[in-house]
């Protein structure tokens, strides 16, 4: 049999690198250091319709990732959906009449809210809404009204 | 007619009787751990030769399937536009079924076999016999420390598969193919999660097979019939069964956790 401090040596080594493998795939891959210190403010929206919007995705500022969106409801008082966004610490300049977008990344990519700024001296607080909303393009009415649209045309000039 | 019928119930019967020893089997292993509490450097002697004897080969397949899902998923991917998205497959493949299912078939291959084998020739030549006459239990000194040793290893291993294979797939992805690399880490970020994909996949999988392969190879070495013959039916045995028992448990897990 070899060493017995040579095994205790080496099973040290393999114990220590599974562990690190196992905390790299939780950091690294599944990023949880994100998720540690929740900090920040959230506001809220409502939008129409959100499409395909999911909890986690981004909120982006000029394309810069500014926060994620928390929780999605229903209101049923207001028939719209809620939907709340955690701003990262540091972007508390943000005025009150900024503009919140749902757009597509690509045609197929994923779903993510755009703020646009506005020009007013207040800014976004804990708690405060984005009245001025969008909502998600849902490509099956886009085309459903593009079509209405062609048919209407085509057959306007002969009647 | 009835000699056929006779064969079949001693068939089934047989079947039954392996399956009631291998279960009282694991329970009087398992009774048998306090005792190895007492003794940790035959854990740790076995811990050298099924784990860090596995390294080499996990390492190697690890990083080689990193690669090959990197190329793969990057030709499919590239085609609607979404190589973007090469990091979250090659994550999400590797977390929730080939990091576990793979590093497992390895290790029953490596590992499990060895374990049949040595138990077995123990057995053959009679050194269990001679432990139960000297009053030292075969049990808790020969089988709980290996056993123990498998269990805890697996899931070491398959973090280990793992994580190479992810390294593997940004070699290929973004050293080879040019994707970007913010973009690999930042959307395998956005959509792996803790407890569903690392937990569920890597860990709770990973312990399952280790507790299976384990068992089934201390099991079948300890049952082997004590000849040369008996000692190689029985190696052959491990690997069969465990392979088919890891990838039906799979089955069996995913649909439970990803549903």
């Amino acid at each position: 049999m070899k060493d017995p401090r040579l095994i205790e040596i080496s099973v040290g080594a393999f114990v220590a690198l599974g562990l690190a493998a196992l905390l790299m795939l939780a950091m690294k891959v599944a990023n949880l250091a994100e998720f540690s210190a929740p900090q920040g403010y959230e506001v809220r929206a409502y939008f129409d319709n959100i499409g395909g919007l999911q909890v986690r995705s981004p909120v982006k500022m000029g394309g810069v990732v500014v926060g994620r969106v928390t929780a999605i409801s229903y209101d049923s008082e207001r028939y719209q959906a809620k939907v709340t966004l955690r701003i990262e610490r540091g972007y508390d300049h943000i005025p009150n009449d900024t503009a919140a977008n749902i757009y597509t990344a690509g045609l197929l990519g994923e779903q993510y809210v755009g703020l646009e700024a506005g020009g007013e001296e207040n800014y976004l607080r804990e708690n405060s809404e984005i009245t001025i909303t969008q909502s998600a393009v849902v490509l099956e009415k886009a085309m459903q009204e593009f079509l209405y649209n062609k048919t209407a045309k085509s057959s306007g000039p002969k009647s | 007619m009835i000699e056929l019928l006779a064969k079949l119930g001693r068939a089934s019967l047989g079947v039954f009787e392996r399956l009631g020893r291998g279960h009282l089997f694991l329970l009087a292993v398992l009774g048998r751990l306090p005792g190895l509490a007492l003794r940790p450097r035959l854990l740790l002697q076995q811990m050298w030769s099924v784990g860090v004897q596995s390294l080499l080969i996990i390492v190697v397949s690890g990083s080689f399937v990193g690669m090959v899902l990197g190329l793969q998923g990057y030709n499919t991917l590239v085609t609607f536009g979404a190589e973007e998205s090469l990091g979250v497959v090659v994550a999400k493949s590797l977390l929730r079924e080939l990091g576990p299912v793979i590093a497992a078939l390895l290790f029953a291959g490596r590992a499990g076999s060895a374990l049949t084998a040595e138990i077995g020739f123990m057995k053959a030549t009679e050194q269990l016999s001679a432990m139960e006459m000297m009053a030292v239990d075969p049990l808790g000194r020969v089988v709980a420390p290996r056993f123990v040793a498998g269990l805890l290893s697996m899931p070491l291993l398959a973090a280990i598969f793992t994580a190479i294979g992810v390294l593997g797939g940004y070699f290929c992805g973004v050293g080879l193919l040019g994707v970007d690399e913010g973009a690999f880490w930042s959307q395998m970020q956005a959509k792996v999660t803790l407890v569903q994909d690392v937990v569920n996949g890597v860990v709770i999988k990973s312990l399952a097979f280790g507790l299976v392969v384990s068992w089934i190879a201390v099991f079948e070495g300890y049952d082997a019939v004590p000849t040369s013959e008996g000692v190689s039916a029985a190696t052959t045995r491990t690997v069969v069964h465990s392979s088919l028992a890891i990838l039906g448990l799979d089955f069996v897990l995913t649909g439970l956790m990803f549903n």
